[in-house]
């Protein structure tokens, strides 16, 4: 699995949420990290070798606030890898909570488009 | 979408984190109290007449475990977030997520009321909402 850097689909600004990745013998193990991410506005696609991970923040923000101090300063996320040819991207379960998507991909062949269910434990 | 125009600053945003990572490759600490290291939890403030609105960015913590404390116009943010486990013989690809203990303060305006404060956690953020003494609020006299 490796990251794609150039990004010519959107050209809107986005934050990239940190991963660790982690492969053991039967597959490969995802978590990002997409603070203010509720589970309906997390995207995962994952179309032939491609997964990519999208999310929108959606914060309780009182009404005339004005932000004084800004970490976080972009209501988006975005990440995208590319998948190896022996992961099974038919078989990818997620799971979201608490801000944390967890990804499991299993080793197998061959990549077909399909939209994965997100699962909140 | 309202937070472009709130939290504007996307260029020092990644510069901010371009930092935080060399800090982090480095284990270097730019200031005496030491920032927690990434800077974990992110954090946005913000405020408006009648209250003072902190957003922790603290994804996979245990809201119980969170320890949130208000003393003399400090507010400090303090807990612990777990690594996840790695089986035998795995191999660890990309390590980019924040693991350990972290501490972070912020110092608020003077006219908060430290005893109408709330806290809540939702979706990874911490969201503590401190109003403002009625006294420091603007308030229309009439005139008879």
């Amino acid at each position: 699995m490796s990251e794609q850097t150039r990004d010519t689909q959107t050209p809107e600004p986005t934050l990239m949420p940190p991963v660790d990745v982690i492969e053991d013998a039967n597959g490969i193990t995802l978590y990002a990290d997409l603070p203010g991410v509720p589970k309906d506005k997390l995207s995962l696609h994952v179309e032939v070798d491609t997964l990519t991970i999208e999310g929108e923040v959606a914060l309780d923000i009182p009404e005339g606030m004005e932000a004084t101090h800004a970490e976080v300063s972009l209501p988006r996320y975005r990440r995208v890898f590319t998948l190896s040819k022996e992961l099974d991207s038919e078989k990818v379960g997620a799971e979201f909570a608490h801000g944390v998507l967890k990804l499991r991909i299993p080793k197998a062949a061959h990549a077909q488009p399909r939209r994965i269910e997100v699962r909140v434990e | 979408m309202m937070y472009r125009s709130l939290f504007p600053r996307d260029l020092f945003a990644e510069l901010d984190r371009l930092q935080r990572e060399m800090q982090q490759s480095y284990e270097l600490s730019p200031s005496i109290r030491g920032v927690a290291r990434g800077g974990f939890p992110a954090m946005n403030v913000g405020g408006t007449a009648k209250s003072v609105e902190i957003y922790a960015f603290a994804p996979g913590v245990d809201p119980a475990s969170i320890d949130v404390q208000l003393e003399k116009g400090v507010l400090t943010i303090a807990g612990e977030r777990k690594a996840e486990a790695v089986p035998e013989k795995a191999s660890v690809h990309i390590d980019e997520r924040f693991a350990g203990r972290f501490r972070r303060v912020v110092t608020l305006p003077d006219d908060v009321d430290a005893n109408a404060v709330s806290a809540k956690y939702r979706d990874g953020v911490l969201h503590i909402s401190i109003q403002r003494r009625a006294a420091a609020q603007p308030r229309r006299i009439s005139i008879d």
